[in-house]
């Protein structure tokens, strides 16, 4: 009876050392990739907080107030977060919805996904124009809209605050929404259907089963999600850009100018860094609340 | 007695119908855009200019196309996305595979703060390395190059092939690993002639989105880059002085590879962004 017991614990530890002779260990193999990405992360970050705050004559505020003062700041602050406060919660809607009637197994289903993936490897300068060709002054929209007999509108008018915040919306809401959704679909897959069969045997209505238990179980997923999402969202660049020129300025956007078009590194560099801190804090944000639920 | 209550089964019927109006819907939303951005670029000047425009392809021309094509850098800087995407893919596989291997496989001290590192770098904004880099690049000569380009990209997408090829090596049981050893061979080996064979549709899906999203890629390769620009930076570089008819061909152009990608990567897509992000 102690025979067994004993030969295989005498094994493990044999078998273990064997194969750490014989193969190169872990960190061997994550060794360059440390190395690489500690070359291409630590290094840049370093030196971008020395670009931003290190003068002639040592520290300086200098980039930072020239950040701060210029009339495009303020504005791009304002632009960047009401895009992301608008924006996710109508995105997470919209994918979760997707999610759902894919999960209901309609017919074509798997064509249907197929398209509904495709903007998740569109670029964002792609989306813009793609956009750009649908809302321009003489774009499809407005044909749309003549050959039905109303007067076109000017969408992509630099005064109209309104509709150039919802062309960039919309065309975000197009291109970015199915990376929430390819994963919250795989988030589904993990849930099984026995979970709500057993609720609406209870007498769960459809609503009482989304948010008594689809989304609680679906939470690792939206947590994952989410975090990626924001901060990709505070990354809009591209996709202003090319619908609106400069005229609906983003902080990336933002640091482009400053480095491209007015070649000062240095308050580009405290831009950049102020998109940085913004994304950490939500990010730590998120962390906090979601986990701080977690345990209630 | 009393016919059968039909209701339900006319209820059912219902929704199978509003089921299939709401997702033809999105389909709607999704894909008219695109054939609209498709339809623009293989319309002619005259009709492009025409209002309002023809929402049936009825003048097709190749004119906007050859005409972006035939702009200045536009054949140049397809020819550089390519080397920076190829590029990009071959580093971070070269450096990415054998440490998602090490992840899937072995322990080793100091794995947890690794994989939190990875986690963190993937949260990084590009713009953030995009600047300082652009500056290193300058005093060390390698700005206005290809390689600057390529080794930022690979720096971006390092973390996510690692983090897919780690779940696409967790896949491959270890009892077939074992086996090769029981019968002689050593962990190269093994590795060589059971793991990489089984491992490698998982890991060419990581490859390709690889090379997607260094072709996507606009805001690094424009700020590290003068002349040797990629096809988005040029694209994004020459926004403000160009006709709309070039702008809508440039984006036909950058949208072409996304639905190649999708059709081929379709069924790995939750696989992907499902299982391995977390």
């Amino acid at each position: 009876m102690a025979a067994p017991t004993l030969d295989r614990d005498t094994e493990a530890p044999a078998r273990r050392t064997r194969r750490a002779r014989k193969g190169p260990s872990g960190l061997l193999l994550i060794a360059p990739s440390l190395v690489f990405m500690a070359l291409l992360f630590g290094w840049p970050m370093v030196q971008g907080v020395l670009l931003a705050f290190r003068g002639d004559q040592g520290f300086t505020l200098e980039f930072a107030q020239r950040m701060v003062t210029d009339a495009n700041f303020w504005p791009a602050v304002r632009n960047t977060l009401l895009l992301i406060v608008v924006l996710i919660p109508v995105q997470f809607a919209f994918a979760i919805a997707m999610a759902l009637l894919l999960r209901a197994k309609p017919r074509l289903a798997n064509v249907y996904f197929f398209v509904w993936a495709i903007p998740l490897a569109v670029s964002d300068l792609a989306a813009g124009l793609v956009w750009l060709a649908v809302l321009t002054d003489r774009g499809y929209l407005n044909s749309l809209l003549v050959s039905l007999g109303l007067p076109p509108v000017a969408w992509l008018a630099f005064d109209n605050w309104t509709s150039l915040f919802l062309a960039v919306l919309i065309a975000e809401l197009w291109r970015a929404t199915s990376l929430v959704l390819v994963i919250v679909v795989a988030g589904l897959q993990g849930i099984p259907r026995d979970y709500e069969e057993a609720a609406a045997v209870f007498g769960a209505s459809p609503w009482q089963r989304l948010w008594r238990v689809i989304l609680p179980l679906l939470r690792p997923s939206l947590q994952v999600a989410l975090i990626l999402r924001t901060i990709l969202a505070f990354q809009t660049f591209a996709v202003a850009r090319a619908l609106t020129g400069e005229n609906f300025p983003v902080l990336v956007g933002e640091t482009y100018r400053w480095y491209v078009t007015l070649q000062d590194p240095g308050v580009a560099a405290a831009l950049a860094l102020v998109v940085l801190v913004l994304s950490m804090v939500t990010s730590v944000i998120y962390l906090r609340t979601l986990r701080s639920e977690d345990a209630r | 007695m009393t016919a059968p209550d039909r209701a339900p089964l006319r209820r059912h019927r219902r929704n199978r119908v509003l089921l299939q109006v709401a997702c033809v819907a999105v389909t709607a939303f999704m894909a008219v855009p695109l054939y609209l951005i498709t339809l623009a670029a293989v319309s002619s000047r005259a009709s492009l200019n025409a209002f309002p425009l023809s929402f049936l392809p009825t003048n097709l021309s190749l004119e906007t196309l050859t005409a972006f094509l035939s702009s200045t850098g536009v054949v140049p800087s397809f020819g550089n996305s390519l080397i920076v995407g190829l590029w990009t893919l071959v580093l971070s596989l070269l450096i990415g595979v054998p440490a998602a291997y090490g992840l899937a496989r072995t322990a080793f001290a100091g794995k947890e703060p690794y994989q939190l590192f990875l986690l963190f770098t993937r949260a990084l904004p590009i713009v953030v390395l995009s600047v300082p880099l652009a500056q290193l690049f300058l005093t060390t000569g390698l700005y206005d190059t290809t390689y600057a380009v390529i080794l930022l990209h690979t720096a971006l997408s390092l973390p996510t092939t690692i983090l897919i090829c780690a779940s696409v090596f967790l896949a491959v049981p270890v009892d077939v690993e074992e086996a090769a050893r029981v019968f002689g061979c050593t962990q190269a080996q093994a590795f060589r002639q059971v793991v990489a064979p089984m491992a490698l549709p998982g890991i060419a899906a990581a490859a390709i989105f690889t090379f997607v999203q260094s072709w996507n890629e606009v805001l690094a390769a424009s700020i590290l880059t003068l002349n040797r620009r990629t096809l988005p930076a040029q694209v994004l570089s020459s926004l403000g002085d160009s006709p709309l008819a070039y702008r809508f061909a440039g984006g036909f152009a950058l949208v072409v590879p996304a639905l190649l990608f999708i059709a081929l990567m379709r069924r790995y897509l939750t696989n992907m962004w499902g299982s391995t992000i977390r």
